[in-house]
């Protein structure tokens, strides 16, 4: 491997490595906010104590939920600059007022407001705190808004042209609501949802394993498992429309996806196979007739684009087929477990049976592994481009030296892997001891 | 008339950053200080910072911002070059930000290995960062002598943060602990005296540009009045710190926004010293504008909630414990 295409790899290793951390705890906040919202707004109203306490529990999780959100964010500021100098110079004047924006209208909203939202319980009226929390909530939807904004503009540019040269936006509205833009802030902001959820009934449900008396761990696993029963078809919705939307956009993606290499009418679907990009071919393949040309083409006989209209610039197919089979999982998974949930809990009083329990405790994380296959999907399925038709990724690396990028790079994946385990452990045992009244 | 676009986005960039080091400053100068305090004093000590921290940090995501939006080949150069202290100052800022929150849900050694965090990423990132001034202030030149000079200017960063952290302290805490802080101010004093006399000395030797810019006669008359006026402010904390609770902090911000502006005066126009001035580096005029008028509206809502936050937390800290 030549000295260029190395500090390229490790530009991409240490990027992807940062951002697929970070998501992790956006993922979980943008929706627990409003959960707090909800146990807040349930004390205001009944003025019952344990409100309060499941409130003042899930406070210390969020607190320490947005510190590792904060903390890897800043880095990521950074690195946009130091790992992709040739980004900036290119699509500068479309990234960063995006950027910008997002700074000045979220950042400084949830940063501030947070303060108020965990020391000022006593210092201000129950309204204004109140008020604190919901500012918290906008910011980070704010900052979801802009960010996915200017990610989605990356994968399908929309508004822009050039100047003596030079890119710059022509039209704002046409580059912040470009063609990918709704789909993926709704598909992002439910996968947000489905995250904090089962989270939510995930912690809970683990409580209850050692604790069946616990009222207010009862009434939680309860919030979690109705938002997850409702999200999760609308996830499912619409995560086919976003790659409805996607085959229109970015062919060689889908064609990836679904490990299509050639181009030919009355697709099957591909359930499972062993894709090999060296041999362009799938191995050991478990196929549906027909299936991928009516899900995709709503008609059993169309035809479908394969990897072969795009060779050789397409992206690797093996990730993008397992990170996308990953994730559908999942959501298949959740659905059941949420609908059974909910016919169990449809009554006040009822409570889960213990197999149920465990299948929730086992669910916590669950919204992170698909969250992350998810934008492995997303990002490698743009390769080799960085902005669609644009800007090459390879073409945005930048000048810093191998010996840095490495040492950086063993630098961040220490304290990430310690600031990682400390953090599920410390939340599992927050949870574990219940909230006090 | 047309707006000179670059040269206020400048200014703006120069105004976050001031904001950044007096604001994050204090935060981490406080964090400097924590193993000269008993355990319940940490308490308070970390009570006094931690709603505002957070928000603080973020003027450096803003300065950072600034540079990145308004001069984009200037970010690329400048991190690049400060590659590693800028991974330095990250996982600091990291170890600080994530102690905040460990620190009061931990027992036992696990509590003390926080505290110890705490203290150690705010140290990191406080050198870091002066580190990093030293590096851009002599153009990032290879050689042991630049390097040295580098180190110097990290450690009078880390005397004045301690001083900003100090008499913060005295502001905001009461009885033994806040005794202690006047007496930490002291020290922190002569620090920043020592460090602000060898910067300004050094400066003019290693940069050509810097030299002319300061002592051209009859320029070096009316810009005297910096060096002079720092000194008055220096005075001024020396003499209120037995006996006031607020002038050493208000003196100490007044240090630090005198010495930007004599490093900015000495920089200016230039982002990348004897490389790039403002206006090559600028984005296009487009993006920047967008830009401005996004910041107009927002930056006066942006210091009305700031300023109802500090409001909420006026007053001593009281020894209560965390809410959460
Ligand atoms: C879907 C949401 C989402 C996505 C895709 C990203 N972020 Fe993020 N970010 C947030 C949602 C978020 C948030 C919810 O607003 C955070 C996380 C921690 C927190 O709770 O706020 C945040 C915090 C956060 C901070 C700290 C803000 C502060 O000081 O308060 C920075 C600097 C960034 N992010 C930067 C980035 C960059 C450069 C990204 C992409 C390359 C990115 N984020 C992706
Ligand atoms: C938030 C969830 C995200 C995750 C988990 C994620 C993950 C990844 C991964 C794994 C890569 C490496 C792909 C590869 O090298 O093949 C990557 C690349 C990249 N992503 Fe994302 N990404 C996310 C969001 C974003 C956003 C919001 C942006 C920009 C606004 C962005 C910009 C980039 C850039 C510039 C690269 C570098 C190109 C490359 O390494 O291939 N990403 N991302
Ligand atoms: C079960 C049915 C699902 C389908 C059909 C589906 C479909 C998709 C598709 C096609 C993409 C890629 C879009 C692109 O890159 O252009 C995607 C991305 C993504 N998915 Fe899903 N998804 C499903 C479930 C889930 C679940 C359960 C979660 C999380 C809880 C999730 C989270 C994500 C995320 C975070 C992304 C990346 C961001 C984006 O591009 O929207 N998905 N999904």
């Amino acid at each position: 491997m030549t000295e260029a295409s190395e500090a390229l790899l490790l530009a991409r290793t240490q990027f992807g490595l940062n951002i697929a951390f970070h998501i992790l705890f956006p993922a979980i906040n943008v929706a627990l906010a409003w959960f707090l919202v909800y146990f807040r707004v349930r004390h205001l109203r009944s003025g019952d104590p344990q409100w309060l306490a499941t409130y003042k529990l899930w406070v210390r999780i969020f607190a320490l939920t947005f510190a590792m959100g904060v903390v890897s964010g800043i880095t990521m500021s950074f690195q946009f600059g130091t790992n992709w100098p040739g980004y900036m110079l290119k699509v500068g004047n479309i990234a960063g007022p995006l950027l910008a924006y997002e700074v000045l209208t979220a950042f400084f909203l949830e940063a501030t407001f947070l303060g108020v939202m965990l020391f000022g319980m006593n210092r201000v009226s129950p309204r204004v705190h109140l008020l604190a929390t919901v500012m918290v909530g906008v910011g980070t939807a704010l900052s979801a808004f802009w960010i996915l904004a200017l990610n989605s503009w990356m994968q399908t540019p929309a508004g822009h042209g050039y100047d003596a040269g030079q890119l710059i936006a022509e039209d704002w509205l046409q580059v912040i609501f470009n063609p990918s833009f709704p789909y993926r802030l709704v598909h992002m902001l439910l996968a947000s949802g489905l995250t904090a959820a089962f989270l939510v009934a995930g912690l809970s449900a683990w409580r209850l394993l050692r604790a069946p008396q616990d009222a207010g761990a009862a009434r939680t696993l309860r919030s979690g498992a109705f938002v997850a029963a409702v999200l999760t078809p609308l996830q499912i919705v619409a995560g086919d429309l976003h790659g409805l939307n996607t085959l229109e956009h970015q062919p060689a993606k889908i064609a990836a996806v679904e490990a299509i290499w050639h181009t030919q009418k009355g697709v099957p679907l591909v359930l499972f196979a062993i894709p090999d990009d060296a041999r362009r071919r799938n191995d050991f393949a478990i196929e549906v007739p027909k299936l991928a040309s009516l899900i995709l083409r709503h008609d059993a006989e169309a035809e479908l684009q394969g990897l072969d209209r795009f060779a050789p610039e397409h992206p690797p197919v093996a990730p993008l087929f397992f990170a996308f089979r990953g994730m559908v999982a999942i959501g298949v998974l959740m659905l059941a477990l949420a609908w059974t949930a909910a016919w169990c809990l449809r009554r006040r009083a009822a409570v889960l049976p213990r197999p149920l329990l465990w299948g929730f405790a086992a669910f916590t994380f669950s919204g992170w592994i698909a969250t992350l296959c998810g934008w492995l999907v997303t990002e490698i399925g743009r390769q080799p481009w960085l902005v669609t038709g644009i800007l090459r990724t390879a073409e945005a690396a930048g000048g810093v030296r191998e010996a840095s990028l490495g040492a950086s790079l063993t630098g961040y994946l220490l304290v990430y892997a310690v600031m990682l385990l400390a953090y599920m452990v410390v939340i599992t045992h927050i949870a574990g001891e219940g909230a006090k009244a | 008339m047309t707006l000179d676009l670059p040269l206020v986005f400048a200014l703006l960039m120069g105004a976050a950053i001031l904001a950044y080091v007096v604001l994050d400053g204090y935060d981490l100068g406080v964090g400097m200080l924590m193993p000269g305090a008993s355990a319940a004093e940490q308490d308070v000590m970390v009570a006094s910072i931690g709603p505002f921290w957070d928000a603080n940090e973020t003027w450096l995501v803003l300065g950072v911002g600034i540079l990145l939006v308004a001069f984009p080949a200037a970010h690329g150069w400048i991190l690049g070059a400060l590659y590693l202290p800028v991974a330095g100052m990250l996982i600091g800022l990291m170890l600080r930000g994530v102690a905040f929150e460990f620190r009061v849900k931990a027992e036992g050694w696990h509590r003390e290995l926080w505290n110890w965090l705490f203290w150690f990423g705010s140290f990191v990132a406080s050198f870091a960062q002066g580190f990093m001034l030293g590096r851009y202030l002599t153009a990032f030149q290879p050689g042991w002598a630049y390097f040295l000079f580098a180190l110097l200017v990290g450690a009078a960063l880390c005397g004045g943060y301690v001083l900003l952290g100090a008499t913060w302290l005295v502001l905001r805490t009461e009885g033994e602990l806040q005794r202690r802080a006047r007496a930490w101010a002291r020290w922190g004093l002569g620090w920043v005296a020592l460090g602000v006399a060898l910067v300004s000395l050094a400066t003019p030797l290693v940069s050509e540009a810097v030299r002319e810019k300061w002592f051209a006669w009859p320029r070096i008359l009316y810009m005297s009045a910096l060096p002079l006026a720092t000194l008055a402010a220096w005075l001024w904390v020396w003499r209120s710190l037995d006996r006031s609770d607020g002038k050493p902090f208000a003196g100490t911000v007044a240090i630090f926004a005198l010495a930007f502006g004599g490093l900015a005066y000495s920089v200016f126009p230039y982002v990348v010293l004897g490389g790039m001035t403002i206006w090559q580096a600028a984005a296009h005029p487009s993006a920047l504008m967008v830009v401005l008028v996004g910041a107009a509206i927002v930056l006066p809502v942006l210091v009305g909630y700031t300023a109802f936050a500090y409001r909420v937390f006026r007053g001593k800290v009281r020894t209560e414990r965390y809410e959460h």
